[in-house]
């Protein structure tokens, strides 16, 4: 099982519910945040283009993150997801220098944070927070292994896009183009 | 294994809960929302939000320590369809803001000085029955008005007309959606109305004239929008700026702004001339085709593009673009219309080509909205006002169906003109100072009161102008009216507490019904309290008020006789015209004495060193209201004037540094803003997000920070047909150095 | 005109809008740790040669300051912790992939083998010194005996302390001006060239200050030519490494480190440290506080530069 996340950016309008409610549904301390929004306008007006992009942690497969971490705190979880244990975490910052996303930060409790890719709820079978509130349906969560899932049916039809490819991570959130 | 098994599978991983109950919503193909798992969460409260008047409805969290932990949508409708947008996810924000209102207040200082008391409650409603009265007695009860924008409107509206006065105005009339509502009754005898009645989820084609969806936020167009373009629909956006829906167009046409009336005319033209109309619906239900056709013969898009600088090959393919979609297309009216002064007749000109795309009445362009007959609980009849606010406007506006918040304002300041100006003002949820334009002139007349009483979450610009300040508590911790909008299909929703109220804060329907009894008025509100009223009243459409605290909303059927398309599924229909049929030639506005057909005239432009000031919505805010919201000031907690690289570049500017913009008039803004330099705007405009700049120090996250359109527009284009407030015939330049005016 | 920006007023601090977590005790650990690796490999590799008592300074003087160096290091390590609480899960997990792991490891074993590398001296540095009990009399007696092993472990064991400070950084892929495998040789070299120059100040003897003084003149020669190909080597590589180079090249490092770590903790030093090879009088604290100075400054400015470059996307 190989959990990612696709973010449509024909759909996604910019609009931060899905910080918000990352905010909102994981207590994340004002201030700070799990996910976030880059805006891309490209060209001179009135030729113009714009990307959105819903980002946050890319739970990579080859995570430099967990590589870096000296205590273990940063670990993949079931289905390749990404975690801190708060009580492993002694706040070396490590992971955060090795993220190249910057998707981590530190909590105001002083161990680190970032993207969960919501597993509290995945675990009972819901959608993360931030997809299932997106009032334009622009991402999905699901099993890259399963050829059936949503998720791999619109990477199998659809353009995509990861970021910083080159890095080498592997990240496992893409963008639908 | 497909995602379904996979989560189930998933699902009984984390134990038996799960397992128990169905984690799919097939109709909807969506997880289901953690709700459906009972006793996962401590509670979940129904609502419907607050935070602006889509009014979607949705379920209030709270945690095992019973604080307001989240707010999600309700599945069961169909202004949110279970997901709120930003602002109503983060409507959190409003509970927890520790600088809202905590007890009543009473002015002890001059009048915007903000020197107040704290008084209790009863002081308060003593203060305000004596006020009321007093002005009752030397002026008359039609004197006093109220301006509100929010549910407790509805109580304060109840308190006046018993009080004998039915002047109520909102600021979503003559500073909003006033002149779509005249266009579209004087072409169709019906309004687009709220949440408008258009079928974007099928339409094929949707052209947006201004409205910029994905930053006006409203929830349910930006759902359909996502959903109608998933199955291939296309958007035709026109906007001065390259808005964020822009971008998601398939032609976007960069206007020149104030000149979006030659454009819809020679739509019209080429609509008319290459025959692309619906003509058996014309035949069949329009009135003054040949009129139409004569008045554009000349509008060709030559002449369109020496005005709109839209090239004419565009505007003609944009034309055929609609024509091929119709009926399904939909030429959207928009919401926020006030513009240029002459919006009813460039709203008319919408709901004309619509009507040439034979829109209206079909699937994929306008339904006809249906909405629960609901009774009221009972009380005595009102009074009968002697007079009204249209009084002080003899022969204008004649066509205007809602009191306007301007008009109210203008007939507040004495003149010498009128036998009688208004004395007494109840504002409740409207930050006036920020809403209407001509600042000076909003003063003026709060200067000539009697009585100003303000009802407020947040300490606003507003409240520092009250006599009485009275704190509500937000629509998380209140009972409020039930919801009975018009929709595809019948709905009504409950909000109710999810919380006790914070400090000494109480809800709109205790204060009205509490001053009505100091006032000896009591018998209007026979109820006992908000409960009972409810369950009289859903008692009548055959649901309860447990039964509604289950649901949180509840659909209705449509009766079989009123369809959802009548163009479509009726032989015959008669419109609510003078003539019975959609009206291109409008006879109402001809006996008004206003042009039955739109006619383009020139705007003025900006000087030479100014730009022609236009605003409009950021995703996570709303006007003024969410500006000190711990959670939304988060994602956005200023706003930022955008210039293009080339205006830029002529004024030396900088990305991010800090100016202040001066206005024909010579106006400065109160607060400097940050320059965001962009592709995005055009070169003789720039554009700002409406809502900020607050200058009232005891809102911590909002005070100073970033400025407000509202200062900056002292020009005001008035709609002679139903007294509009045209805001965007404004300009200004840059400054940099703060205005001289500018008070500590 | 490309416009690329966070809408979500993005504010993790720290990290927007630009990363700086690591603030003064990183690279201030880093310059300790490397200070104490050169003191011993100096010590251990003079007394493999046999030479402790024609170089008494850098064999038997100098390792005393090593526990104490290693501990400020700890401190300043700790301090830049924020979850100290659970700073002891550093040593419940052994992790080769991370440099923090390693390093704090080498830290952990390093510490007692340089006090016992102390106590085999400690009789010869203090004529009177006294052990007081019989059982440390003999574990020092049986420490004396294995020296020479001790010294092999202390070189090796220093060797990749003072590498471990350059490839710390240089393992964060994600900061491409890090992302060099010249970071950990040249961090070694110049803690060596530090720890050399104090010998040099410190010593009693013509012989052994003239001997430290011509090391520490080849090693900052090594220095310089690594620094050179540590830029060599960006130029050559993607976009990135390109820009990251760039800010020295130019950008906003540039002053700083061609002045103070090239200029006046390199270039001037050994030039100084040539005078007195030549007999010329040059007061012995000036190069000494000028290498240790340009030392610090090479470890601050590379880890803040490390932090300001990133990937382009
Ligand atoms: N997030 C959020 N959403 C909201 C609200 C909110 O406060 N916040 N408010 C709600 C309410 S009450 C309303 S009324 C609506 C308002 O939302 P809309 O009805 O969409 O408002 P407009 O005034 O049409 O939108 C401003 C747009 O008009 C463009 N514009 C400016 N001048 C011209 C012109 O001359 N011609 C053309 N074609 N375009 C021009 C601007 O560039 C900008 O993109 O939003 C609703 N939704
Ligand atoms: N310059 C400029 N003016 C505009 C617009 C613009 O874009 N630019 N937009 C126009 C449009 S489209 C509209 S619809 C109007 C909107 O105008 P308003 O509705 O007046 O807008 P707000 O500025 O949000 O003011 C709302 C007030 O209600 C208070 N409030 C919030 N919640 C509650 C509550 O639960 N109870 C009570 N009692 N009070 C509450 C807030 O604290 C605030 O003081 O503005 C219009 N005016
Ligand atoms: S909620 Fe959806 S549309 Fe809004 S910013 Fe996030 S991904 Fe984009
Ligand atoms: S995005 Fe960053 S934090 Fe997330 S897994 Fe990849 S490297 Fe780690
Ligand atoms: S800060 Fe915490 S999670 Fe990150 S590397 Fe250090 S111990 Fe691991
Ligand atoms: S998956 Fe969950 S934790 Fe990650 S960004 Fe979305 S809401 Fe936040
Ligand atoms: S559109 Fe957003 S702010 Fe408006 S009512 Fe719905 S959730 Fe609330
Ligand atoms: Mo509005």
């Amino acid at each position: 099982m190989r959990y990612a996340m696709a973010v449509d950016t024909q759909k996604c309008v910019g609009c931060n519910d899905c910080v918000v409610a990352c905010q909102t549904e994981n207590d994340v301390p004002i201030g700070h945040c799990r996910d976030w929004i880059v805006e891309v306008t490209t060209g001179t007006y009135p030729d113009l283009g714009l990307e959105i992009r819903s980002e946050r942690c890319n739970h990579c497969a080859n995570a430099p993150c967990v590589r870096t971490c000296p205590t273990e705190a940063s670990h993949y979880a079931a289905g390749g997801i990404v975690l801190v244990e708060e009580d492993e975490c002694i706040g070396c910052k490590a992971c955060i220098t090795s993220c190249p996303y910057d998707a981590r930060f530190i909590h105001p409790e002083g161990y680190v944070d970032k993207c969960t890719f919501c597993i509290h709820r995945v675990e009972k079978g819901q959608n993360p927070a931030c997809v299932s509130v997106c009032p334009t349906h622009a991402m999905i969560f699901g099993n890259l292994d399963d050829p059936n899932s949503d998720i791999s049916k619109a990477m199998a039809t659809r353009k995509w896009k990861s970021l910083i490819p080159e890095a080498g991570t592997e990240p496992k959130v893409f963008y639908l183009l | 294994m497909n995602r379904r098994e996979f989560i189930k599978i998933a699902g009984v991983g984390a134990g038996s809960l799960a397992f128990a109950t169905p984690l799919f919503d097939f109709s909807k193909e969506e997880i289901l929302a953690p709700d459906a798992h009972p006793g996962m969460y401590s509670k979940r409260t129904p609502t419907y939000c607050e935070i602006c008047f889509w009014k979607c409805a949705g379920w209030v969290h709270t945690n095992d320590k019973g604080q307001i932990w989240k707010i999600t949508g309700n599945n069961d409708d169909p202004h949110s369809n279970g997901r709120l947008c930003p602002r109503g996810t983060g409507g959190v924000g409003m509970y927890t803001d520790e600088d809202r209102l905590k007890t009543p207040l009473i002015r002890t200082g001059e009048r915007g000085k903000q020197v107040f008391r704290e008084a209790t409650w009863d002081e308060a409603f003593t203060y305000i029955a004596d006020g009321l009265k007093k002005i009752a007695e030397e002026h008359g009860p039609e004197c006093v008005a109220l301006f509100t924008h929010g549910s407790g409107g509805k109580y304060f509206g109840d308190l006046i007309k018993a009080y004998g006065s039915k002047n109520i105005a909102a600021p979503s009339y003559a500073q909003c959606r006033g002149p779509r509502e005249v266009g579209f009754i004087a072409t169709y005898g019906e309004g687009v109305q709220s949440p408008e009645r258009v079928d974007i989820r099928d339409t094929r084609c949707l052209v947006l004239i201004g409205s910029h969806f994905g930053e006006n936020m409203h929830n349910g167009p930006v759902q359909e929008i996502a959903q109608a373009t998933g199955k291939g629909a296309t958007i035709i956006t026109v906007d001065p700026r390259f808005s964020t829906v822009a971008s998601k167009s398939k032609f976007w046409l960069p206007i020149k702004p104030a000149t979006d009336m030659a454009l819809l005319l020679a739509w019209m033209h080429v609509i008319i001339n290459e025959d692309l109309y619906d003509k058996e619906y014309i035949e069949k239900y329009a009135y003054g085709f040949e009129d139409l056709k004569a008045h554009v013969a000349q509008m060709t898009p030559e002449w369109a593009y020496g005005i709109t600088t839209i090239k004419p090959e565009v505007i003609r393919e944009t034309a055929r673009e609609m024509a091929n979609a119709s009926p399904r297309v939909i030429v959207h009216p928009g919401r926020h219309v006030t513009w240029y002064g002459d919006d009813t007749q460039r709203l008319r000109a919408v709901a004309m080509l619509n009507a040439l795309l034979g829109s209206w009445g079909r699937r994929g362009g306008y339904y006809y909205p249906a909405k629960v007959s609901f009774k009221s609980f009972p009380h005595p009849a009102f009074p009968k006002p002697a007079r009204s606010w249209k009084d002080a406007f003899p022969g204008k506006y004649k066509l205007a169906g809602l009191a306007l918040a301007s008009g109210i304002c203008d007939a507040t300041v004495p003149s010498s003109e009128r036998d009688c100006s208004f004395k007494g003002w109840i504002v409740n949820g409207t930050n006036l100072i920020h809403t209407l334009p001509n600042q000076e002139n909003t003063l003026k007349a709060i200067d000539a009161l009697d009585l100003m009483v303000v009802i407020d979450t947040m300490p606003m610009e507003i409240t520092g102008y009250a006599d009485v300040i009275l704190p509500e508590c937000t629509y998380l911790e209140r009972y409020d009216n039930i919801r009975v909008g018009p929709h595809r299909e019948p709905t009504i929703a409950l909000r109710m507490p999810a919380a006790k109220p914070k400090y000494n804060t109480k809800p709109a329907w205790w204060m009205a019904k509490g001053i009505a009894e100091k006032m000896g008025l009591g018998h209007y509100f026979a109820w006992k309290d908000i409960e009972e009223k409810l369950e009289w009243e859903l008692k009548q459409v055959g649901s309860s008020l447990e039964e509604m605290k289950r649901l949180g909303v509840k659909k209705f059927q449509r009766d079989d006789d009123d369809p959802l398309y009548p163009m479509e599924d009726l032989d015959d229909f008669e419109f609510y015209t003078n003539t019975g049929k959609i009206e291109l030639y409008s006879t109402a506005m001809e006996d008004e004495g206003y042009d039955p057909l739109p006619k383009y005239t020139a705007h003025e432009e900006p000087p030479y060193g100014y730009y022609r000031l236009i605003y409009g919505r950021a995703p996570m805010h709303t006007f003024s209201r969410t500006a000190n919201n711990p959670n939304l000031t988060d994602l956005m907690d200023e706003n930022s004037v955008w210039v293009n690289p080339k205006v830029a570049q002529e004024w030396d500017l900088k990305n991010g540094q800090y100016l202040w913009l001066e206005n024909q008039d010579g106006v400065v803004s109160k607060t400097p803003i940050k320059v965001r330099i962009t592709e995005r705007i055009r070169f003789d405009s720039v554009y700002m997000v409406h809502g900020f700049g607050h200058t009232n120090n005891k809102l911590t996250r909002a005070y100073g920070r970033g400025a407000s359109d509202a200062d900056l527009i002292t020009k005001v284009h008035i709609d002679p047909v139903m007294g509009g407030t045209g805001m965007r015939g404004n300009f200004v330049t840059f400054r940099f150095e703060a205005g001289k005016e500018l008070s500590s | 005109m490309i416009e690329e920006i966070i809408t979500s007023g993005r504010m993790n601090p720290e990290i927007d809008p630009v990363l700086h977590v690591w603030g003064w005790e990183i690279p201030f650990y880093l310059f300790l740790g490397g200070l104490a690796a050169g003191i011993l490999i100096f010590s251990a590799y003079f007394t493999l040669r046999g030479r402790q008592d024609e170089l008494p300074i850098a064999v038997k003087w100098m390792p005393l300051s090593v526990p104490f160096l290693i501990g400020i290091g700890l401190i300043s390590l700790l301090l830049d912790l924020s979850h100290i609480l659970y700073a002891w899960q550093l040593f419940t997990n052994i992790r080769w992939e991370s440099p923090m792991s390693w390093g704090a490891w080498t830290l952990l074993i390093i510490t007692p083998l340089s006090i016992a590398w102390i106590a085999i001296w400690m009789e010869d540095i203090f004529p009177k010194w006294d052990w007081k009990f019989d059982e440390v009399k003999t574990v020092v007696k049986w420490l004396k005996e294995q020296r020479r092993i001790l010294a092999q472990i202390l070189i090796l064991l220093s060797i990749i302390l003072g590498m471990y400070t350059g490839i710390l950084l240089s393992a964060f892929n994600a900061r491409p001006f890090w992302n060099t495998s010249i970071l950990g040789p040249l961090f070694l070299t110049s803690g060596l060239s530090a720890s050399a120059a104090l010998i040099a100040y410190f010593s009693k003897t013509e012989l052994e200050k003239r001997l430290f003084t011509r090391i520490d003149i080849i090693l900052i020669g090594i220095e310089l030519f690594m620094i050179v190909h540590l830029f060599m080597g960006h130029l050559a590589g993607t976009q990135v490494h390109i820009q990251a180079a760039q800010m020295f090249l130019g950008g906003a490092y540039t002053v700083p480190f061609w002045t103070f770590v090239v200029g006046l903790g390199l270039l001037l030093p050994v030039s100084l440290e040539l005078l007195e090879l030549k007999h010329k009088f040059i007061p012995a604290i000036v190069p000494v506080v000028l290498i240790i100075a340009g030392n610090l400054a090479l470890r601050f400015i590379v880890v803040s530069a490390g932090q300001a470059s990133r990937w382009l996307y």
